[in-house]
Parts: C-alpha cells; sequence; structure tokens
C-alpha cells in the first residue's frame, strides 16, 4: 500500500515539475497555458489520489474512510473546475488581443479584419 | 513515512518558487494569473500533505477543499474582469 502512494506522490511531483518547467521556458501565453492546463489537473489528481489510498491505510475505520472520499472530492472538483478556468482565462487572452506565437514571426490571426471578437 | 510527506513538501516549495517568477514578472497580465492559479494548486496539495504531517488530517482536507474552490473562482473572475479590460497593461 506505502509504495502505491510513493509511487503515486513521486508521478505527481515529477508532472508538477514538467508543468513549471513548460511554465518557465515556452514562449507565449497559449503555450504556457497549454503546459500549466494539463500537467496542474493530471499533477493534482495523481498526488490526491496517493493521499487518499494512504489515509485509507492509515485508518481503515469510517474515519479514514470519510478523508479519503473527501480527498477524491478535491480530485473531482478540480477536475471539472480547472479546465473550465483555463478555458475562460483563454477566451480571455484571446478577445483583448493576446497574439499567438510562430516561428517566423508573422501574425496568423488578423485582429482588424474579422475580429476574434463577436 | 512523514519524512517523505516532508521531502515531497519542500520539492513543492521550490517549484512554487519557481513559479513565481512568472506571476511577478510575466509579460502579461493573463501570465500573472496562471503564475497565481498554479501556486494555488500546488498549495492545495501542500495543505493535505500539512495534515498528514501533523496527523490534522480531517481539519486540512477541508481547508484544501475550500483553497481550492477559492482559487478556481478567482480565477474565473480575474479573467472575466480582464476580458473587459484588456491585456494592454503589461
Amino acid at each position: 500500500m506505502i509504495i502505491i502512494t510513493v509511487v503515486f506522490l513521486l508521478a505527481g511531483l515529477f508532472l508538477f515539475f514538467a508543468a513549471t518547467v513548460g511554465f518557465l521556458r515556452f514562449p507565449d501565453l497559449y503555450t504556457r497555458m497549454h503546459a500549466t492546463g494539463k500537467g496542474d489537473t493530471l499533477a493534482l489528481l495523481l498526488s490526491v489520489v496517493g493521499l487518499a489510498i494512504y489515509s485509507l491505510y492509515q485508518d481503515s475505520s469510517w474515519f479514514g474512510v470519510v478523508q479519503s472520499v473527501k480527498l477524491i472530492s478535491i480530485a473531482v472538483f478540480w477536475f471539472i473546475a480547472s479546465p473550465t478556468a483555463t478555458h475562460a482565462l483563454l477566451r480571455s487572452a484571446f478577445e483583448s488581443g493576446v497574439t499567438p506565437w510562430t516561428k517566423d514571426g508573422k501574425v496568423i490571426i488578423d485582429k482588424t479584419e474579422n475580429g476574434g471578437t463577436k | 513515512m512523514e519524512r517523505f510527506f516532508l521531502g515531497i513538501s519542500i520539492g513543492l516549495c521550490v517549484l512554487i518558487f519557481l513559479c513565481l517568477y512568472r506571476a511577478v514578472w510575466g509579460p502579461t497580465v493573463f501570465d500573472r494569473i496562471i503564475g497565481a492559479g498554479f501556486v494555488g494548486t500546488k498549495t492545495t496539495i501542500l495543505l493535505v500533505l500539512m495534515g498528514f504531517i501533523y496527523k490534522r488530517i480531517d481539519m486540512f482536507v477541508d481547508l484544501a477543499l475550500v483553497y481550492s474552490i477559492l482559487n478556481f473562482i478567482g480565477t474565473l473572475i480575474i479573467s472575466k474582469y480582464f476580458i473587459k479590460k484588456g491585456s494592454h497593461i503589461h
């Protein structure tokens, strides 16, 4: 049981690390959002599931079961909330005129013609 | 096992400090918002780990749940606010 917790927590920490590296090194806002929006969600899920398993192992009375159900509910909530927040933020960035990065520096979305906004 | 949790917590703290670079000096406002949200997610895990270290998991799980809800609502409200204002303030 403990080895499962260790593996899950280390996987979560690795994903947090990967998301942070992407967040620091990617060239523009949208790619950074891509790195954090995915890495974040899966890392939280893995860490919380590992901790819920540890909570069950440590105390298998109803008290431990309730704690691990609460932990799983954090993961379920965050799995709904994090893509919603990322989507809202991305749309807000797009509508207020942040342009995507391209390799040759050319703008691929012309905001003046068809506008991006409604 | 507490020692292992402490190691994971220290690793998360290091990642939080790395993340604060973008949250403070990010080129646009939205980078700062993402940075704040990312720090908040790591803090949620950090709170649960604190609960296991201090053996008060019943209290700290509730704190972590409320913290994640507040993090979500904060990101959502700030993004709705900046739709109107635009990202011209760098």
